[in-house]
């Protein structure tokens, strides 16, 4: 194979002379870490809320968080960005709040889409990571917190959550990790997030190796950087008698 | 909500839609079959006392499962061509389809490497001595009692997992191979249908994919307590 390897090539001006293709590079990294970071807040506050309510005797509040979770678990991520982008709109919404998001700028429009779409993915399966956490809490704790006189909104607060996140931490770094990885699929709807703005800079550039290679670069570097101070927080955390880390 | 459905676009194209259907599936059986192939050379690579092996396995593994799957399938776009190209020493056209398989494969390797090496790890080391005292090769004693047992232990995370593979065979979108979602984008664009196609396509998913995670969750459950 005799492919003209040229590293220099981030340094160019872009083909519209407005820019370089490093920093093309860079603001797909951002958009990758800006949507990550927005769908993960979304699917951690959601998902915490459906796990708690699914270990709830309420069957009224549990029925509906089933339906959720296996809904959002069953349907492929690609599916449900469609769903979020061509069909919500046009289903969902009124005329006229249509023709806002027919007005607004489209960039805006496809990135709250996939905020929305994968925050609501990821958080059916952070709701039955946390229910995983609860369940795995002995019974006695439930009971002497109880005897102690605390109300269920204070066991949950102050024993039994407190607990449970603790084992739920390495599953949920994965499931965050996970959440990272899967913007790349939102490049489907035409927003440019890291991979797709390699293939640009490849396209455009003639050197999509090069690009391939520093898109795959950042995605290891952010695994092996949150993978490690995860496992340091879970060390942090680790309560004196309790093995609720992972063996990691 | 004043959109007029015409579900009448969804018998017309089943035929094509069953044919992407069986590409999905060829897809999440290639992945399956050679993934945990891969997956178990991996496992052993990562576990052989060898530093060299273990380092290159354990290298594959964290850099495949640190990418998101797309990025892997636009890798194997790129890469299958020239290296089919190089090897038979002129340029040969091959269909986006043969990268997908080969970026699955690969991909889903570096997945089940870990799975398969943390069951080995979950058999006792009394039963290698066992083997070995019965004068079976350290080899042997891999092949006929390590791991049919570490494969059983593995096989509910094996067949949840099939499911998620399942779900992401759809990724292939992005390299227009047509399997069901693409065939399903495919038809919804040429009759303007989209939303019809997009619907009918999820449903479908969403039924096999419960389907399957039941049988999942029965299975597990009868062999807890068996």
């Amino acid at each position: 194979m005799n492919y003209d390897w040229n590293w220099l090539v981030f340094l160019q001006a872009t083909i519209d002379g407005g820019s370089r293709y490093a920093w093309w590079m860079l603001s797909g990294f951002g958009l990758t870490v800006l949507i990550a970071l927005a769908a993960w807040v979304l699917a951690l506050a959601l998902g915490v809320g459906l796990g708690v309510a699914r270990t709830l005797p309420s069957v009224a509040l549990r029925v509906p968080v089933v339906l959720y979770v296996e809904v959002f678990r069953n349907i492929p991520l690609l599916v449900q960005l469609f769903f979020w982008y061509y069909i919500a709109p046009v289903l969902l919404l009124p005329a006229t709040l249509q023709e806002a998001v027919n007005a607004a700028h489209p960039v805006l429009v496809q990135t709250l889409t996939a905020i929305l779409c994968l925050g609501l993915f990821t958080a059916a399966r952070v709701c039955e990571q946390v229910r995983a956490g609860i369940e795995a809490q002995p019974r006695g704790r439930f009971n002497a917190a109880h005897a102690l006189g605390l109300t269920r909104y204070q066991a949950y607060r102050h024993v039994i959550l407190p607990m449970a996140f603790r084992v739920v931490l390495p599953p949920l770094t994965s499931e965050f990790l996970n959440v990272f990885k899967n913007t790349a699929a939102v490049l489907a709807i035409g927003l440019l997030e890291l991979t797709a703005r390699s293939r640009q800079v490849g396209e455009f550039t003639g050197h999509i190796f090069e690009a391939f290679i520093v898109a795959t670069a950042l995605y290891f570097i952010v695994a092996q950087v949150v993978g490690h101070a995860m496992r340091r927080l879970e060390l942090r955390l680790a309560l004196p008698g309790h093995t609720g880390g992972s063996d990691a | 909500m004043n959109y007029a459905f015409d579900w009448s676009v969804i018998p017309q194209a089943l035929p094509f839609l069953a044919q992407g259907m069986a590409l999905s599936l060829a897809l999440l059986a290639v992945s399956l079959v050679g993934g945990l192939a891969l997956g178990i050379v991996l496992a052993l690579m990562r576990l052989s006392s060898n530093r060299w092996l273990a380092g290159i396995a354990g290298a594959y593994v964290s850099v495949f499962r640190s990418i998101p799957l797309v990025l892997a399938i636009f890798w194997f776009y790129l890469l299958v061509p020239m290296v089919i190209s190089a090897v038979r020493g002129q340029a040969t056209p091959i269909g986006p389809m043969y990268s997908a398989f080969a970026a699955f494969v690969a991909f889903e390797a570096a997945y089940f490497c870990e799975v398969i090496r943390a069951g080995i790890q979950s058999i006792p080391r009394g039963q290698t001595s066992a083997a070995q005292a019965l004068g079976l090769t350290r080899m042997q004693a891999m092949r006929h009692v390590i791991l049919p047992q570490a494969l059983r232990v593995v096989t509910p995370l094996i067949l949840s997992k099939a499911i998620i593979i399942f779900q992401d065979t759809s990724l292939v979108y992005v390299i227009s191979v047509s399997d069901f979602l693409g065939a399903a984008t495919k038809i919804g664009q040429r009759d303007s249908r989209l939303i019809e196609l997009y619907l009918f396509a999820g449903t479908v998913y969403f039924l096999m994919c419960f389907a399957a995670s039941r049988f999942v969750e029965h299975r597990t459950s009868k062999k807890v307590i068996a």
